[in-house]
């Protein structure tokens, strides 16, 4: 197993002499996505014309499928086949192979048992889209239901430890709390929300004998795999799943759900291609959701701000039968200094629709809670919010002591606050107008943690130069097909033109998706280890090659550019000593493994918020006038597409302070909000002057190129930065997100 | 029923269910799959589509209703290899990441392009009686009917305003 110190030797990425590494270059797969040929899943083109699958969800939250008469659909125009709880095919346990805890969807899908208001119960595949909908109204069934648990907030006394978890405890908090001369003890709120990805989910499935192909819209190539290998009861080699691009995922799509099971089913019942789509309703209420959280946050301080207690504890809610809990107080473990420190979790089970990771799980809505308490304790204190974090800065990890392997918190504040002048804030709130307008500035910190999974990667490099970089891997709008194009033309010295990406199929050297933040260091990496393997195949294929001018030199010499690999000033074009010496190309794979004392260093990216908001003290509304934010993430692979990540969370935030929340309706237990006129995300004009930048940094105990992720750390604490500018705007200190206008009006001193 | 349109200048002539949407029309009977669907129900943008020149959400419209229309799509836009300079523009500022609502917004900005030069006001237009600006705030709310979940709003801004000959 390797150690951190191996990856402090210099390599092709850190040299980067073709300066590839972090350049802004367009996305490799941009001009499919401009011109609308990047084919998504419901748009592949079938060997045969598809047939259309439309889902039946329950109107129900709990109890069992009594009847269903499903004649009248049958008869209808064009259809094939109309299934129920009473006739859909068998289909295999899952879990074998599945992460245990993963929030899986009904299973076996159209399950006659049901557990949550949405969840599947019919299935019609037709001709024609329009004849399935029609033929999917016509479908009659009786339900026996049974009570059902709800609404979050009625059940709370039910609230127990997660299985298997602890409280993490450092020192006596409460003595510690009880004594400290200034203390805060307040809870904050985080609502349920939901990823409305663009795309909604959807599978094209097709056999050919016993082999099953499915392409669809998930963020993990293999879970679906094997998922759809149990569920049909058939060995993983017998399924093949493909998923070139994804229309969003933000976790949503970290697993798979009743369309490629239905679809896989239904095109081997018909001996014919079946495409399905999730509506949006079927968005909202048959995938999974972020849960609310209820936080609540003590702080007890010393009078020059310096914390003694910390607690941070959050109690949240999933589905009964799909354990998952928010890890909302997590990342509080690494953030501030304070010898004595409490941090939980408790979990109601309820019978709504799944929750599960949503960008930035644990942070995005942990950070609202914390990132507001410090605020508040700032001003009880009469110090600078800033001030107070540099006061409570740790040396080390403050839970475990372990150190830190980077840590630029303190500068994304001060060289935030700098370039956005936070100088210019007037502590005291209430007392900037702009028009009708009270304005104020807030800020807040980001911290989310860095991770590394094992991955593979495989290389090839043909007779006419090409490159081809092969992997297991997905790309969700995060830019994977253009870093890895990078990398690999990095290290193998080639023009950028000279490589192809090829992603998100099974067949593929195997990465574990997009999640957690942790997809550009880990399928990067192995992308990476493949190119360096090639260079070593390449190297000792020219010195043995006795037409090579590299004949009989060391291969250890050997160095790759312009696309030629040399020794000294003998070289030749990748292409020519291909062609000669290894006409049907040359092919290696690499991979890549945590190292074995990665564990001993405290590892995260950092950044600091800077929010200016204006609130309409008469109608409570509030609009974001400017946002900044500074982020150290390790090495940036491309300034073009991190800074889209970065900002794109940032915007999350926006959404998350002031639009974003959903509620069950206590009758039925569906959503209020089920499709984008009543669940609002940003859109285009609440987002105004948002721009960010990134310290340099390289982290050389995350991976073999010092990168870490990008694409969660923008969202935690942005929500919290924009609370806080509220506070300074007009006086509203709102615990409960989002602030809309009732809530601020209401708040308003 | 029988009905004739121009798709991206060509002639097009379908036998269509009157149930079928413009939308579902270019995506399941005619291969024209650029034109997205994110919620069939007029919310998001991913299907806006030019019609005689000027941007409709596809979903929201019978395909039998336009008989003899000119319909462009993403598809339409590009010549051969040349992107079109919205297209270009997008392209250059990466104004999209998962690329779902792409389309959509491209074709909303051509469309909105015109309605200002057209001189059409909106929300954020204050003096109605005087020549249309597009200043960022107005290109923000005209484009406001087309979502991006992946958020690259200001990426967007800056290809309209750098294609729009604004920056």
């Amino acid at each position: 197993m390797s150690s951190v110190k191996d990856w402090a030797a210099p390599t092709p990425i850190s040299e980067n002499r073709s300066g590839l590494i972090g350049k802004g270059v367009d996305r490799y797969e941009g001009r499919l996505k401009v011109t609308g040929s990047a084919p998504f899943a419901y748009e592949v083109e079938a060997p045969s014309p598809p047939a259309y699958g439309v889902l039946i969800a329950s109107p129900i939250a709990k109890g069992v499928v009594a009847a269903a008469d499903i004649s009248a659909a049958q008869a209808a125009p064009g259809v094939r086949l109309v299934w129920t709880p009473h006739n859909v095919p068998a289909q295999g346990e899952r879990g074998a192979k599945m992460n245990p805890r993963s929030q899986r969807g009904s299973n076996p899908a159209l399950a006659g048992k049901i557990e949550h208001f949405g969840q599947h119960v019919g299935f019609v595949v037709a001709d024609t889209l329009e004849n399935a909908k029609a033929a999917a109204a016509l479908v009659r069934f009786e339900y026996a239901a049974e009570p059902a648990d709800l609404i979050f907030e009625d059940n709370l006394a039910q609230a127990d430890q997660p299985e298997g978890e602890e409280d993490m405890r450092v020192g006596d908090f409460e003595a510690a709390f009880a004594g400290a001369p200034v203390r805060l003890d307040e809870t904050y709120v985080s609502p349920l929300q939901n990823h409305a990805q663009m795309e909604p989910c959807a599978t094209t499935a097709w056999w050919d004998g016993d082999h099953v192909t499915v392409h669809t819209s998930i963020q993990m190539v293999k879970g679906g795999q094997h998922t759809l290998a149990e569920t049909l009861m058939i060995p993983s080699t017998q399924v093949r799943l493909v998923t070139r691009y994804i229309g969003g995922g933000f976790g949503g799509k970290g697993q798979a759900y009743d369309d490629l099971t239905l679809a896989a089913l239904a095109a081997r019942e018909l001996g014919q291609p079946v495409k399905v789509a999730y509506t949006r309703q079927q968005m909202f209420q048959a995938t999974i959701h972020r849960p609310a959280v209820h936080m609540r946050v003590r702080l007890g301080a010393q009078a020059d701000g310096r914390l003694d207690a910390f607690a941070l504890e959050a109690v949240t809610h999933c589905r009964r039968e799909a354990p998952f809990t928010e890890h909302a107080a997590n990342f509080a473990r690494s953030l501030y200094a304070a010898p004595n420190r409490l941090t939980g979790h408790r979990l109601v089970k309820l019978d709504i629709p799944a929750a599960g990771p949503m960008r930035a799980p644990g942070e995005a809505s942990g950070m609202l809670s914390l990132e507001c308490a410090m605020d508040e304790l700032a001003e009880k204190l009469g110090l600078d919010p800033i001030e107070l974090r540099l006061r409570n800065e740790p040396e080390t990890d403050p839970e475990t002591g372990k150190p830190f392997s980077t840590r630029q918190l303190v500068r994304c504040m001060t060289e935030g606050a700098q370039r956005f002048g936070w100088d210019r804030r007037n502590p005291k709130p209430g007392q900037v107008r702009d028009g009708r307008w009270l304005v104020g500035l807030g800020m807040a910190a980001a911290i989310r943690g860095n991770f590394l999974l094992p991955a593979k990667a495989g290389v090839r490099i043909d007779a006419d130069g090409t490159i081809t970089l092969r992997q297991g891997m997905t790309d969700i709008g995060t830019g994977t097909y253009t870093i890895l194009a990078q990398i690999t033309a990095e290290t193998l010295g080639v023009p950028l033109a000279q490589v192809k990406v090829e992603l998100g199929d099974s067949d593929f050297p195997p990465a574990p998706g997009s999640g957690g933040q942790f997809g550009a260091a880990t399928a990067g990496s192995a992308a990476f280890a493949a190119g360096m393997n090639l260079r070593k195949a390449l190297a000792e294929l020219a010195t043995g090659d006795p037409n090579s001018p590299l004949y009989g030199d060391d291969p250890e010499l050997v160095t790759f550019g312009g696309g030629n690999i040399a020794v000294d000033n003998r070289a030749e074009p990748l292409e020519r000593l291909v062609a000669r010496a290894a006409p049907e190309g040359v092919y290696v794979e690499g991979s890549i493994t945590p190292a074995a004392d990665a564990r001993d260093y405290s590892q995260h990216t950092y950044g600091a918020h800077f929010a200016e908001v204006g609130v309409d003290p008469d109608t409570g509304e509030v609009r974001l006038r400017r946002m900044f934010g500074v982020f150290a993430a390790g090495r940036i692979l491309n300034a073009k597409t991190a800074m889209s990540q970065i900002t794109g969370g940032m915007i999350w935030g926006v959404g998350t302070a002031l639009h974003e929340y959903n509620e069950v309706d206590p009758r039925y237990g569906s959503f209020i909000a089920q499709d984008l006129a009543g669940y609002h995300v940003p859109a285009h004009a609440d987002i105004v002057d948002l721009s960010a930048m990134f310290l340099d940094e390289v982290d050389d105990k995350a991976n073999p190129m010092g990168i870490k992720g990008v694409g969660e750390l923008g969202i935690a604490g942005a929500g919290a930065a924009i609370a806080n500018a509220v506070y300074n705007a007009c006086g509203a200190r709102i615990r409960d997100y989002p602030l809309n206008p009732e809530k601020v009006l209401a708040a308003l001193p | 029923m029988k009905t004739h349109f121009t798709i991206n200048g060509q002639a097009a002539s379908l036998d269509l269910d009157p149930r079928t949407t413009l939308l579902d029309a270019l995506r399941e009977r005619l291969d024209l799959k650029g034109s997205k669907k994110g919620c069939d129900h007029g919310q998001c943008g991913a299907c806006t589509v030019l019609v005689n020149g000027q941007r409709i959400n596809a979903c929201l419209s019978l395909a039998v209703t336009h008989e003899g229309d000119e319909i462009t799509t993403i598809e339409g836009l590009a010549q051969g290899e040349a992107l079109h300079p919205v297209q270009a523009a997008f392209l250059e500022h990466d104004a999209f990441q998962c690329g779902y609502c792409t389309p959509g917004q491209i074709c909303s900005t051509i469309g909105m392009l015109k309605e200002a030069a057209d001189g059409w006001a909106s929300l954020a237009t204050d003096d109605l009686t005087a020549d249309t600006v597009l200043t960022d705030e107005e290109i923000r709310e005209r484009m406001s009917g087309n979502l991006c979940r992946c958020s690259a709003y200001p990426q967007i801004l800056a290809a309209i305003r750098s294609a729009g000959g604004l920056a």
